[in-house]
């Protein structure tokens, strides 16, 4: 446990039938952070996400936000989480200029002056209808609605998808713009490995309902290595390496990706007595895509040193 | 004309480090002198649209490794390089670069004069800041 985490869930679960949606997650958000939430479709992170604003009941497990228990979040904590999803509720009769007037009721903290920043930001013009607006505006003028209270925590869930190259841009400069806060945390779940590498420094990766990961993403791009084992002659055949998840074989070369797993991983690669031991650049999409692969161990990348299986 | 940075996502080199490399880089061939401010750690953040940690962890190499210095209330400026690195760790450092830079000339079926001939011209072409025997 951990004072300063805005995010703590522990063991949570939820059952469709008889499939686990989200199984055993335990997941601690630091406050003052950007945290991506990656993984496949259909991975859980939508049931997460709703599970942890307390819009969808656990099978079991729990977790509090902002220190508040999901299980029952009141109206005061609710107001200092934003959370943008895909089918936010817009009347197309409205303007711009009034959706704000509208939304700003709601909120104490509402600063016109940001929800008016954003969506000039994104090139909407105040006088527009919400039903005249492309699909970037909308996204937009959701964006803008969900910062101008102020959250403490914002939330969004793959706030990118649907957005053209420029929108998806200034998306990613509100996100930035929003860190000048440091005591503000952003927890989002995307596809796009470009902009999580721009704007995350911690990432969560979910796989099959199971959370696979959860780091820093430093540590996550020094604990997937890629590896080139050059041989006199024919590599030998492969014993066990912990941590392994891809093998390209060629004349006198192996290529591994794999996990350290402290140190055994290393030791293993060095028991082969290869000539010469490099290791490769690989960037965060490779390693992303490699770790998440069909082959290979599944292991749990944690933080600096800790790991368990 | 002030010194620009040029990032890339998807790249193999994370982008703090693409960061320090070309401060490094620029101090070496002169393009940056000493003295001269670098843009603060969010001003940099919000031109090269990334997080504010990235950049913060490329000036904490730079700062450690004796290449700039964080002036508080002024700013961040590059400094006369100190040797901070032993020689011993420098070759250390130096020499993986060096058998890559080679391993790849000749998978790239360049030879031996032409390798020789390359690093000699780029090296002419580095502009020698004092005290420094490169």
């Amino acid at each position: 446990m951990n004072d300063s985490s805005v995010i703590q869930l522990r063991g949570l679960t939820k059952y469709f039938g008889k499939s686990p949606a989200v199984y055993e997650l335990n997941l601690d958000v630091p406050r003052g952070c950007v945290f991506a939430f990656l993984g496949r479709n259909g991975s859980g992170k939508t049931t997460t996400i709703r599970m942890m604003l307390g819009l969808v009941p656990p099978t079991r497990g729990g977790g509090t936000v902002l220190g508040g228990d999901i299980h029952a979040l009141t109206p005061e904590i609710r107001g200092r989480i934003g959370y943008l999803t895909e089918e936010h509720q817009l009347y197309p009769w409205m303007t711009v200029k009034e959706c704000g007037e509208f939304q700003s009721a709601f909120y104490p903290r509402w600063n016109d002056k940001v929800f008016r920043g954003v969506v000039g930001h994104f090139k909407v013009k105040p006088e527009a209808k919400v039903k005249d607006l492309s699909r970037g505006e909308r996204g937009g003028l959701c964006l803008a609605l969900t910062l101008a209270p102020d959250p403490e925590l914002l939330i969004l869930d793959d706030p990118a998808l649907g957005l053209d190259p420029v929108a998806r841009r200034s998306l990613v400069e509100s996100m930035i713009y929003l860190t000048r806060r440091a005591d503000r945390t952003i927890f989002f779940s995307s596809h796009d490995l470009a902009d999580v590498e721009r704007v995350a420094d911690h990432i969560a990766v979910m796989d099959r309902s199971v959370l696979r990961a959860c780091c820093p993403i430093d540590t996550f791009r020094t604990k997937v290595q890629h590896l080139r084992l050059s041989f006199p002659g024919e590599p030998p055949k492969l014993p066990q390496i912990p941590g392994l998840l891809q093998v390209y074989r060629s004349a006198n070369e192996l290529r591994l990706v794999c996990v350290e797993r402290n140190g055994a991983t290393r030791q293993a690669v060095n028991s082969l007595s290869p000539a010469r031991v490099e290791m490769l650049p690989i960037s965060l999409e490779d390693a992303f895509l490699s770790y998440l692969g069909e082959h290979g161990e599944k292991t749990f990348i944690l933080a600096e040193t800790e790991e368990k299986p | 004309m002030p010194f620009t940075f040029n990032i890339a996502t998807g790249s193999s080199v994370p982008i703090y480090k693409q960061i320090a490399d070309q401060v490094r880089l620029a101090v070496a061939n002169g393009k940056l002198t000493v003295e001269t401010q670098l843009p603060s750690v969010r001003a940099l953040a919000e031109e090269l649209v990334v997080n504010p940690n990235t950049v913060a962890r490329a000036y904490t190499d730079l700062a450690r490794e004796g290449f700039i210095e964080a002036r508080a209330g002024k700013g961040v400026f590059i400094i006369p390089k100190r040797k901070v690195i032993s020689r011993e760790e420098g070759w250390r450092r130096l020499e993986p670069l060096i058998d890559g830079l080679i391993g790849e000339a000749a998978a790239l079926d360049f030879s031996r004069e032409e390798l020789e001939q390359a690093v000699r011209k780029k090296l002419s072409q580095w502009k020698t800041p004092p005290n420094n025997k490169l």
